[in-house]
């Protein structure tokens, strides 16, 4: 314990910015200490509500949760002078080394003003959790005991003219203790939604967890509703949109981790949340954005992994395979909907023409035979229609959102395949280091030799730490794809059923209308 | 043979019975076998058969229009010109389109395009047999002598097809007589009954040009709908056999389900087509032929009337009274012929469409009942299937 108490005196000198950061990992510290103090009467540190929420969820994994400091500089006292002895000792392994002026933490930080309240949100990488084999048990008591409800409703529009946005409600019942209410509403637009999803992908990605995608940016829909048409297009659109974003928080909150992330319960419970202006596609962050993807691009092409792991090479190619059958189905539900509504249209239009034939029908049982065909025209278009709003909401949306949930697991074998593609550097570079070391062992330089050994031992932990992320990253993965696996089946099932049985009740339907003309049209005399 | 719903009441006479027993399917023409059977005594023998081609059935509803006898008669309408172009397009775009699908797809949409392609070759030769059923069944056409070549003469008719001059003049020829038809439908008829016939067959005709094409964009549509489920089958199948989960199963079961539901909106759109859009392109026909008869009657009023004033101007001048006398008679008696005749022949016509009405509505009510009970049980055990598997 003295050495923890002795980081906290030392860190509490240092500028804001760094004591922040290891007030969040004191704070997660403590969760071993929980039971025997009160964390609030911890010293130095602010206790905000979102702390203790961390304590909260910190305790579903009492198995020891290693935690990395960052390394401040390189001569603190931190981490490496611990009694290695000390179980409570959760700096024992510590060992992420991430430098502050690193350039992948640049991207968290230009998103909007971080809230200087709630320090939790401020060093999100630092956070490895090594999860041990018996979470995932718990983790299926807590699914069985899955109980939060979202809603996503009421869109209403705000502004005018190119200006003007949709702001939806968005309600959360639920009685996890990680939420400091029962029921809580907040508004929300639609690049709030968008920055959530930034703020995910960035902190989980490239540990493995395959962060739900945010559903799309619409230009041509969404200048149709600014600009204030009325029409039944923009009305869908906005309703289509609506249920997206409804899909998109539901598939988070059923991500374990995600649903502890403090910027997806700040999202849900605070009232304000900062403008998320880096989604915009023209911000500093969007550009960064798109070149570190063309940049990602590059990297992909170049990287050739030696594969150790017959399942990974399995799983990419069945992910693959589900890929292009995925999309093929779409676009066949998506034809057969622009098909249905046609017939419904055409059905409607037929009806009309029918009634106007009844009508000059001299004879009068056909007359009022035609007329009553006209209104089972009329009933059964309606049918069509409401059959093909099944067919889009149910089935071609799942088929959407499925298409790009794949397109995010695809992201997060790149992503192993770019920590492998690190390790691997790092190996290299020791390696350079330890021929250099030789040379200067017979030039017999003393400063420079001394340089060159603390290289490699910076080199050393390197390439330690690399093979640890990429086992972790892997660990992380299989763990993931089977949770996304398991999901899949549940969903798809789900939802098929639930189509089959709105196919069964307009089949119902069709018989009731026909059953009833039958008598009339036997009643022409 | 499968005849067409509209041959209701052609009473199967055994005086002379009349139907296409074979047809045979070439480049572009269709050859029907026109099979007879006879009591007459004009006929060498009983039973006989002749082989046909379309313009020669053209022919004959042609000399049967332009014969001054008939002028009082609903004339049975031409069938339509077989029309394959648009089976033979998709079956080459199909060709064409082989490398880029899968065996089994290729092999699918062959069979579906060929059974379209018989389909429409079953519907003109039913077609082109209720034509000859109709003559048969009229008392007065059966009789005619160039039914009777049609029917005996097993040479060919040397019947050409209309060249570009002919063709050119018939166009004219029904501008003017559209031109008339206004002209004589504005004459105020004395007779009730006819003044009400023919208001009620313009409104009539109009309405069911409108009913037969709204009707027939459904049916298209539908068939599109029916194409992608099968599309969605084939994907769900393929899924099927490469799911590593659970869902295999659940995909490959959905894929058997599709296919047959897939058939039956097939068949339902199908039977659509042959108990109501037929049905209505049939009487689009008949209600012009009975507009037809309208128009010749009318036009025989307009003559008659203007052979009495020209009788009374001559009389009044005393010049050229015989002759003008002997062309009031030959109008009188023409337009009477033909209002003798046309009565029966509209209230037939009436009795025919209300019985076609009733038998091909009833017959497409029990049709789409029997198809949506089929889907509904397809679907209900294979929701049960599924629902058990969980």
């Amino acid at each position: 314990m003295s050495c923890m108490r002795r980081f906290c005196h030392e860190t509490q000198s240092h500028d804001s910015l760094h004591s922040c950061m290891c007030r969040r990992s004191v704070a997660l510290l403590l969760l071993k200490m929980s039971e025997e103090r009160d964390p609030a009467a911890l010293s130095g540190s602010a206790q905000t509500e979102g702390e203790e929420d961390l304590f909260v969820s910190a305790m579903e994994s009492p198995e020891a949760a290693r935690l990395s400091a960052e390394d401040i500089s390189p001569s603190s006292n931190g981490p490496r002078d611990d009694d290695p002895d000390d179980p409570d000792d959760l700096f024992a392994e510590a060992t992420e080394e991430v430098s502050l002026d690193s350039p992948e933490r640049q991207p968290i930080l230009s998103d909007g003003p971080s809230p200087a309240i709630t320090p939790v949100t401020i060093s999100p990488r630092v956070d490895v959790f090594d999860r041990s084999p018996d979470l995932d048990e718990d983790e299926e008591e807590n699914r069985d005991t899955f109980d939060i409800q979202i809603s996503v409703s009421d869109p209403e529009k705000v502004g005018d003219g190119m200006n003007a946005y949709m702001v939806y409600k968005v309600m959360t019942k639920t009685s996890l203790s990680i939420f400091s209410r029962d029921e809580v509403c907040v508004k929300r637009r639609f690049s709030d939604f968008l920055g959530l999803h930034s703020k995910l992908a960035s902190k989980y990605m490239h540990m493995g967890y395959i962060v739900p995608p945010a559903p799309e940016k619409s230009i041509v829909g969404m200048t149709k509703v600014k600009v204030g048409k009325e029409d039944l297009s923009s009305v869908e659109f906005v309703e289509k949109r609506r249920s997206a974003l409804e899909r998109y928080l539901l598939r988070t909150v059923k991500h374990p981790a995600l649903l502890k992330d403090p910027d997806v319960l700040q999202f849900l419970e605070s009232s304000e949340l900062p403008r998320a202006v880096s989604t915009q596609a023209l911000s500093g962050a969007g550009i960064l954005r798109m070149v570190n993807k063309a940049a990602d691009a590059v990297n992909k092409m170049t990287i050739k992994m030696n594969e150790s792991d017959a399942w990974f090479e399995e799983k990419q190619q069945q992910f693959e395979n589900l890929d292009v059958q995925l999309r093929k189905l779409h676009a066949s539900v998506e034809s057969l909907v622009c098909h249905r509504k046609e017939l419904s249209v055409n059905t409607a239009s037929f009806a009309k023409s029918a009634a106007m034939l009844g009508n000059s029908e001299d004879h009068t049982a056909l007359s009022r035979a035609l007329s009553q065909l006209a209104e089972v025209e009329e009933k059964i278009d309606q049918l069509h229609q409401d059959q093909s709003y099944a067919d889009f909401y149910l089935i071609s949306e799942l088929l959407g959102d499925y298409v790009r949930l794949i397109t995010a697991v695809k992201g997060v074998f790149d992503q192993r395949m770019k920590a492998w593609a690190k390790w691997q550097d790092a190996q290299v570079m020791l390696q350079r280091k330890r021929e250099a070391e030789a040379k200067l062992q017979y030039a017999s330089k003393p400063d420079k030799l001394q340089q060159a050994t603390d290289e490699i031992r910076e080199w050393e932990g390197k390439v330690q730490q690399g093979e640890r992320d990429f086992e972790q990253i892997s660990k992380n993965i299989r763990r993931e794809v089977g949770r996304f696996e398991k999901d899949r089946v549940k969903d798809f099932r789900v939802v098929i059923i639930k189509y089959l049985e709105s196919l069964v009740h307009t089949q119902q339907q069709l018989i009731k209308y026909w059953e009833a003309f039958l008598p009339e049209a036997k009643a022409i005399a | 043979m499968m005849l067409l719903a509209v041959n209701v009441d052609l009473q199967t006479d055994a005086t002379l019975q009349v139907d296409i027993s074979d047809a045979l399917s070439e480049r572009d023409k269709v050859k029907f076998t026109v099979h007879t059977k006879s009591t007459l005594p004009n006929f060498k023998q009983n039973e006989f058969s002749v082989v046909r081609q379309h313009e020669e059935f053209i022919w004959l509803h042609d000399s049967f229009v332009e014969n001054e006898e008939y002028a009082g008669y609903i004339i049975p309408p031409a069938p339509p010109r077989p029309d394959f172009d648009a089976s033979r397009e998709k079956l080459q775009k199909l060709g064409e389109g082989e490398g880029s699908m899968t065996k089994e797809e290729f092999t699918k949409m062959k069979q579906e395009l060929e059974a379209e392609y018989l389909a429409i070759f079953k519907k003109t030769v039913a077609m082109h047999e209720v034509f000859l059923c109709r003559v048969a069944a009229h008392p007065v056409l059966r009789k005619d002598l160039n039914f009777h070549v049609f029917l005996e003469y097993n040479q060919d008719l040397s019947v050409r097809g209309k060249n570009k001059k002919e063709r050119l003049e018939d166009f004219f020829k029904n501008v003017v007589k559209s031109a008339d038809g206004v002209l004589v439908a504005g004459v105020k008829d004395v007779d009730d009954f006819f003044e009400h016939e023919k208001t009620f067959l313009l409104e009539y005709h109009n309405r069911v040009k409108e009913a037969s094409a709204k009707s027939d964009r459904k049916i298209r549509s539908h068939k599109n709908a029916a194409d992608d489920i099968n599309r969605i089958a084939s994907t769900l199948y393929t899924l099927g056999t490469q799911d590593s989960t659970d869902l295999c199963k659940f995909f490959l079961k959905v894929s058997e389900l599709f296919e047959k539901t897939r058939k039956i909106e097939a068949r339902v759109a199908a039977d659509e087509d042959l108990k109501l859009a037929d049905l209505l392109k049939y009487y689009l026909r008949e209600s012009q032929a009975a507009k037809d008869l309208l128009y010749r009657r009318g036009r025989a009023l307009v003559d008659y009337e203007n052979a009495n004033k020209a009788l009374d101007k001559a009389r009044a001048k005393n010049k050229d009274v015989l002759q003008a006398e002997t062309t009031q008679q030959v109008c009188c008696q023409k337009f009477e012929k033909i209002s003798e005749s046309a009565k029966q022949e509209l209230i037939d016509f009436k009795t025919r469409r209300v019985a076609a009405f009733r038998k091909n509505l009833v017959e497409l009510a029990e049709l789409e009942l029997k198809h949506a009970k089929g889907n509904l049980q397809l679907l209900q055990s294979c929701l049960g299937v599924l629902k058990g598997d969980t």
